[in-house]
């Protein structure tokens, strides 16, 4: 591929750069109720003397910035976006179409029981289906992320471990683990301490034992792992924490690549959250919105938060907030709805069987990737991977890096790889069981490409992306000098 | 199977060029004892249009608001969404994008986040926003933490009539966190001001005499408040930072078309929860919360950050900013585990503000003030109902009735009318629990029309 000339000559306005004084879009009915004097029902002080400054942009105008704007954004509808760990899959239309349904969609919260039948029954399904496919014995759909349901776990951890009279003080984790998961720690009031992970990206279980104790509260893993390796001493790991009291906590961002081939209950794990986004296809909408439904072993119920979605003994469905242990709410009403409605349409359509397909097909293809790009790439962990893998774009006697090829993979159309995570200067590469052999050989011809430019003519890789409406970006700038909102008058 | 393209002629070249015969080989690293060894117990698969008729027999068991007329509140509104938010917002390369971590790729989604903090700023009367969090209540959380890091205080002050969902939430965080929740009392429906006095002058427990200062590191006053009042900010806000404690503000966005901002009277930290923003109610969620501050607590605001800079060549354009504050790179020193915002309820907020405007923000806002007064007016002149509390309120207000709520909310739904939340059932931790016994909550919001007030009117006389 060749440089292509910048196509912006000016910069692209903003919002507020548009319109004029007066302008609006929006167009209601007049009001048809008397006007309430002001003068009376409110106290002066408390008025505005004028509306606030928005934007004022008529119809047109306004359907073009957001057309335009979105032309200028890279999207699974568009592109190949193999994002390590993120688990950037096909969003089926259908879900999108039954959610936005009015007997889903027009829902208030605080409608009766009786009338939302139909949405608690399909809640209490996917509570199921997802209890079932973790193998453990209860799920809880309030959190709001997977993060937050990080958070949910550690407190329903802490909570147990508090009613057996238990503070326990420190959490574990990998190093290869997410951010999310120290992070939670802090959040939680915990210390978080990392055990070190092998050469061959399993978890080192001597470090893990000498830093056991009865003050730890739970290991926080990822299996399959950050480095795309399912971990076989999993077993042995719980064995280890269970020993001294504490629990297994999993994270489920890698769920993708054991739908109904392994279940973490099966394997010693105590409590797991999912992410609806990445395992059950839920749009990433630029970057939200997610859930995190938690899933725990049986000791664990009595403590998960409420209210939670419950089939009476009349056949009834309904909402149960009579739960004395439970760690309380973590979010207000019962979640993020419009979500879970999403993720179980996607679960019912695939089934059991085509749930296990996905998993068989997101690993054939991150192992498709690796073995067509092993030969010209260091992969530093030994096959097989699970549904992602690691890679390292290594060029000695070059001083071109990972971020150069990144950036230049944007000049194919496809979306850069997670970067540097978990190890320093790596790919982390997650292709995803809905994409076409055709669209993985794309990739591998645009990254052997990529490797023949740095010997032939780096420079264009590292002036990479090309093809852009804009070039690299002043991220150190930003950061010293952080302008976050336009001000009138620049 | 459904969603994967991969012909059996495919599976066969791939592991051919793997070097294994079976995908079954791939699994090998995981023990046979692990292995399940049957299917899930979930129902196979089945057709886009038997899926659609499920789910659609599911969807015909609940009673939508687009049937009805739905004066039901409390933090979640049925306000009328232009049909641009849908068009605009909904776009497949904002649903199908993720964070926008390369900034050439995603500079749609980055400036309309860039946009989305201004409009928020705009709206709360404040210097910097977000880029959205998960929604109103776990907003009001991280404002705490917030305050409870700039201040190095471990108290905070919860008013008594904020929302009681987010009482609740900051009760979980606050246990497990450890800061002190302490309640601020209220009367006639409002913050009781001297009580708000009383608590920020009593000295910290372990001061010294000759430094008595307050131990508390924030309030939280919502307004209009969970009982639709509007509170005094011009005097409460002032309280609450002559202490040295943050004000805390959580409010209706939509407020400030007809009200003055919580910024115009010197809030710290505004949240609240963004779903009048042209989210639809979707039984209570995915909502966005947002959260606006002063310049002075910028790194400390959590969640995504959208900043304005320069491309290489002098062109403007913009990147998530400040990324040292979050999690991936701070790890266990971050004082939040928050990873993504909100990103397409924040575009939908976007759009809808945008479409909305200076004038149609004006225009909503003064709608829904006016129609909530003639609903309560309606309702106050029929015999055995009454407002429950004289202040000044914004779209929504608490009825106290004579007659059993319960019964006459349910002769007001079979009239197709959601008449509005029974309190007692909602809120019975609430201090007030007793006293709001035989009380609701209704809003009107301006997508009600007079007939359907009067409609509303008629079915509770009858009632």
């Amino acid at each position: 591929m060749s440089a292509i000339p910048k196509l912006q000559q000016s910069d692209f306005p903003l919002l507020f750069e548009l319109g004029a004084p007066g302008l609006s879009a929006l167009n209601l009915s007049a009001c048809d109720v008397p006007r309430a004097d002001r003068a009376k029902t409110m106290p002066r002080e408390l008025l505005a003397d004028a509306p606030p400054p928005l934007p004022e942009v008529g119809e047109l105008d306004l359907v073009r910035h957001y057309t335009r704007l979105a032309h200028r954004c890279f999207s699974i509808d568009e592109n190949f976006y193999p994002l390590g760990s993120c688990t950037m899959k096909y969003n089926p239309r259908i879900n999108e179409r039954v959610a936005a349904m009015p007997g889903f969609a027009a829902l208030h919260p605080h409608q009766e029981e009786a009338d939302v039948q139909g949405l608690l029954e399909m809640l209490y399904r996917l509570r199921c289906d997802l209890a079932e496919i973790s193998g453990l014995a209860e799920v809880t759909l309030q959190p709001a992320a997977g993060a937050h349901g990080e958070m949910t776990g550690l407190m329903i951890i802490n909570a147990y471990h508090k009613s057996r009279g238990q503070q326990r003080s420190k959490v574990l984790a990998p190093d290869s683990a997410h951010g999310t998961n120290p992070a939670t720690c802090a959040v939680c009031g915990q210390q978080a301490l990392t055990v070190k992970s092998r050469k061959d990206g399993r978890i080192d279980l001597d470090d893990l034992k000498a830093k056991m104790d009865e003050d730890v509260a739970a290991l926080m893993i990822t299996n399959p792992n950050t480095v795309g390796v399912f971990d076989a001493q999993i077993a042995d790991v719980a064995e280890i924490l269970h020993e001294k009291g504490a629990q297994l906590y999993l994270d489920g961002a890698n769920m993708n690549a054991i739908l109904g081939i392994t279940r973490p209950g099966d394997f010693g794990v105590d409590v797991m959250h999912f992410n609806t986004h990445k395992t059950f296809s839920t749009p990433h909408g630029g970057g939200g919105p997610g859930a995190g439904p938690v899933a725990v072993a049986e000791h664990l119920r009595p403590f998960l938060p409420v209210p939670q979605v419950v089939k009476r003994a009349d056949g009834s469905f309904g909402w149960d907030a009579e739960r004395p242990k439970s760690i309380g709410k973590v979010r207000s009403f019962f979640g993020q709805i419009g979500v879970l409605v999403r993720a179980y349409v996607y679960l019912r359509s695939n089934g059991c069987d085509g749930l296990r397909d996905i998993s068989e097909k997101a690993v054939l293809n991150a192992n498709y990737l690796a073995a067509r790009l092993k030969h010209r790439f260091r992969t530093p962990f030994p096959p097989p991977y699970a549904h992602e893998f690691i890679m390292m774009p290594e060029f000695p006697g070059s001083d071109v890096t990972d971020l150069d090829v990144a950036k230049r993979l944007i000049d194919h159309g496809i979306h850069p790889p997670t970067m540097s995570f978990p190890i320093a200067h790596c790919l982390m590469i997650e292709p995803s069981e809905t994409e076409s052999k055709a669209t993985l050989d794309r990739f591998v011809a645009a990254m052997l490409d990529i490797a023949d430019e740095v010997e032939r003519d780096p420079q264009i890789v590292r002036d990479a992306p090309h093809t852009m409406p804009v070039r690299r970006m002043d991220e150190v700038g930003a950061a010293r000098k952080p302008v976050v909102r336009w001000r009138a008058g620049g | 199977m459904r969603y994967t393209q991969l012909t059996d002629e495919h599976v066969k070249d791939m592991l051919d060029a793997i070097g294994v015969r079976t995908i079954e080989d791939l699994f090998s690293t995981i023990p046979p004892g692990l292995r399940l060894k049957r299917d899930l117990a979930i129902p196979k698969g089945v057709s886009e249009p038997r899926m659609l008729a499920d789910a659609g027999a599911l969807a015909a068991r609940n009673a939508d608001c687009a049937k009805l007329a739905c004066f039901l509140g409390g933090g979640s509104y049925d306000h009328f969404i232009p049909g641009l938010v849908d068009a605009l917002a909904m776009q497949s390369e904002f649903l199908t994008a993720y964070t926008p971590y390369q900034a050439e790729a995603s500079q749609g989604t980055l400036q309309a986040f860039f946009e989305f903090q201004t409009m928020i700023c705009q709206l709360t009367g404040m210097e910097v926003a977000n880029a959205s969090l998960y929604e109103g209540a776990t907003a009001a959380a991280e404002a705490v933490i917030i305050a409870l890091n700039a201040t190095g205080r471990s108290r905070v002050l919860v008013a008594d009539n904020l929302h009681p969902d987010t009482r609740r939430v900051l009760a979980t965080y606050a246990e497990h966190r450890g800061f002190d929740v302490a309640p601020l009392p209220c009367k006639d429906g409002v913050v009781d001001e001297n009580a708000l006095q009383h608590l920020l002058s009593e000295p910290r427990a372990s001061a010294r005499a000759d430094s008595p200062s307050s131990d508390v590191a924030a309030v939280i006053v919502q307004s209009p408040n969970f009982y639709g009042c509007v509170e005094r900010l011009d005097r409460i806000i002032p309280a609450i930072k002559s202490a040295g404690a943050l004000a805390i503000i959580s409010t209706d966005p939509l407020a400030s078309g007809l009200l003055k901002s919580p910024g115009a009277f010197g809030a710290d930290i505004v949240v609240g929860e963004g779903q009048p923003l042209g989210v639809p109610m979707q039984y209570g969620g995915p909502y966005l919360g947002f959260m606006a501050t002063r310049e002075e607590h910028l790194r400390r605001l959590p969640g995504r950050l959208v900043g304005m800079t320069k491309d290489r060549e002098g062109r403007r354009g913009f990147c998530l900013t400040l990324q040292t504050r979050e999690q991936h790179i701070k790890r266990e020193r971050a004082t939040s585990n928050i990873c993504t915002n909100q990103g397409l309820l924040a575009m939908r907020a976007a759009v809808y503000m945008a479409t909305l405007g200076k004038k149609g923000v004006a225009e909503v806002a003064s709608q829904c003030f006016d129609k909530a007064h003639y609903a309560a007016e309606r309702i106050a002149s029929i015999p055995g109902f009454r407002l429950k509390f004289a202040a000044p309120f914004f779209k929504e207000f608490v009825v106290q009735s004579e007659k059993d709520v319960n019964k006459a909310l349910a002769a007001c739904c079979a009239k197709n009318l959601l008449a509005g939340t029974p309190l007692n059932r909602l809120d019975p931790q609430s201090p007030a629990a007793n006293e709001l016994k035989n009380c609701f909550l209704t809003a009107v919001t301006e997508k009600r029309t007079k007939e359907e007030i009067d409609a509303l009117a008629d079915a509770l006389r009858t009632a």
